[in-house]
């Protein structure tokens, strides 16, 4: 039986006060709400500041322009034939680039022979800007799509070969030894532990290779073509048409949103037991 | 079916982790590892485990495995080694996909060991849903999945608090009265030993060798009486001035190294 400890009294009878609270602060919360709320603030501000005549529209044309200038090129096509163009690039490059790096990322991960060679060439080759070979590209590909296409693949295969190894790097070492110890085959282990491990790393990595597919879409189609964003940007600016050329940034600004929302998407559809 | 340490010595690099040694484990005896911190009992469990080759002499396997038995020699980790990205059922289920049961056998014995381990509530749950004790019965369950001959238990309590080590050492006692499993048991603390074990390995600090194989004098079924819990007491004393010095020379090797 255990016995109940006697009333304690406390102190010299003076009255109790309340501990200060003290931990407030350095905990930011993500607060979307006020985030549109400044967008919508700036965009209010520039079309005022566009309207009331302070800033030369040839410079910097109103907010109404700019949509209006999106609205014209959807009516007349053109936009879908720029988009179109765009977007059959980003994704050959991005797909022929994502397949080889992660094929050849895994092969980093999990074999010496290829963790030797391929990081030897891949810290050799990683730092070129990718964009200078697209003249070299040109030469061996033709004047077509093909350079433009090689370009994307080759800066996205860099970029997801390295997040795909140092992904199957950071998967914990006592799950693979826990996989072993229950005598689970070799596909296996890659299957059930490696990949969802890595996958983190290789999302993060599609983050990153798709910013970089289209950095390089928009460089490339400046260099040589006749349709795309890059090309449609390059010519307005070439004519002094700002809110075309704006309109064209707005368009590449929503695609980026648009794949960065994919993305998150995949992420939670994927990733939800993180 | 027995496991034995033949003659075992591992290095690290020029680093001597265990030397020579050598004992065995009978078919349901419950051998429990102790030492100083550093003296190799994980690496020990390893290579016994077959997950380490040893530097000289091997860990070999007598007689047969238990009929039914899907992977003879079973480990249990310190740190759970769940898969986050599973649920509890799909975990306990991880070794039985590349067996040959198909998938109403998988899911018999998966409800089986589910519900020895009373996690038949939470088989949908991932593991970062549970509490520290609740992911290391998934890893029990796992590994009675498996109908092992022979348990290799990395200090499977360590990471837990002391409530939760307490009710978890319950569940351990019950299910090794039950089975016919051998347990080797590797762990720091002395007091888990002399509860669990029938014969307790003490190893010297590193490199780690056998300084004494001591009997417990209580049987396994007879520890929960009071006298036997004063002799069993009385042992986990002698045990803990038996490698006390060394544990204290190797608290400050590491703290040097």
């Amino acid at each position: 039986m255990l016995e109940r400890a006697p009333q304690q009294t406390l102190g010299d009878g003076s009255r109790p006060r309340p501990v200060t609270f003290r931990g407030a602060g350095f905990m930011p919360s993500g607060g979307r709400l006020s985030g549109w709320i400044a967008l919508v603030l700036v965009i209010a501000l520039w079309q005022f500041a566009g309207s009331a005549g302070w800033v030369n529209p040839l410079f910097l044309p109103a907010p109404s322009a700019i949509a209006v200038a999106i609205y014209k090129l959807a009516m007349s096509g053109a936009l879908w034939q720029h988009v179109s163009a765009s977007v059959v690039r980003i994704g050959s490059g991005w797909l022929l680039g994502t397949v080889a790096g992660v094929i050849v990322g895994f092969a980093i991960g999990l074999s010496t022979l290829a963790r030797g060679v391929g990081i030897t060439f891949i810290s050799a080759l990683f730092p070129i800007p990718k964009i200078a070979l697209l003249p070299l590209l040109i030469l061996w590909l033709g004047i077509g799509e093909e350079p433009k296409i090689a370009t994307i693949a080759l800066g996205v295969f860099f970029s997801t070969a390295i997040s795909v190894y140092s992904g199957v790097d950071a998967v914990p070492r006592n799950l693979i030894r826990m996989a072993q110890s229950f005598n689970v085959p070799f596909h296996a282990i890659v299957r059930r532990v490696i990949w969802p491990g890595a996958l983190p790393s290789i999302l993060a990595g599609f983050r990153i290779t798709a910013s970089v597919a289209l950095l390089l879409v928009v460089s490339a189609e400046m260099i040589g073509a006749q349709f795309g964003i890059g090309a449609f940007v390059l010519q307005a600016g070439n004519l002094m048409q700002t809110d075309q050329l704006l309109a064209g940034v707005v368009i590449l600004s929503l695609f980026g949103l648009a794949v960065g929302k994919a993305i998150n998407v995949l992420e939670a559809k994927l990733l939800h037991w993180r | 079916m027995d496991l034995i340490a033949d003659h075992i010595s591992h290095r690290f690099g020029g680093l001597d982790v265990l030397d020579n040694v050598s004992f065995a484990v009978a078919s349901g005896e419950v051998v429990a590892i102790v030492g100083p911190s550093g003296c190799g009992k994980s690496t020990l469990l390893s290579i016994l485990g077959g997950l380490l080759q040893p530097s000289e002499g091997q860990a070999q396997l007598r007689g047969a495995p238990p009929a039914g038995s899907l992977n003879p020699l079973t480990f249990v980790f310190q740190d759970f080694a769940l898969l986050p990205w599973c649920t509890v059922e799909a975990n306990v289920e991880f070794p039985l996909a590349h067996t040959a049961l198909d998938a109403a056998a998988r899911k018999a014995v998966v409800d089986d060991a589910l519900r020895r381990t009373g996690l038949s509530d939470f088989r949908s749950a991932y593991p970062k849903q549970l509490s520290g004790g609740m992911r290391q019965r998934v890893g029990i369950a796992r590994a009675l999945a498996v109908r092992p001959a022979i348990l290799l238990m990395d200090e499977p309590l360590s990471a837990l608090d002391s409530q939760t080590r307490e009710l978890l050492m319950e569940d351990f006692i019950r299910l090794l009265a039950a089975g016919a499993m051998g347990v080797v048991y590797v762990t720091h603390n002395l007091e888990e030993a002399v509860r669990l074990a029938d014969r307790i390995v003490v190893l010297s600090r590193r490199p780690g060798r056998v300084r004494e194989i001591v009997e417990i004098p209580v049987t396994r079924a007879e520890r929960g009486a009071i006298d036997a819990r004063g002799k069993l007491l009385a042992l986990q004393n002698d045990l803990w001035s038996l490698i006390r010095e060394e544990a204290i020379d190797a608290e400050r090797e590491v703290q040097h190294a």
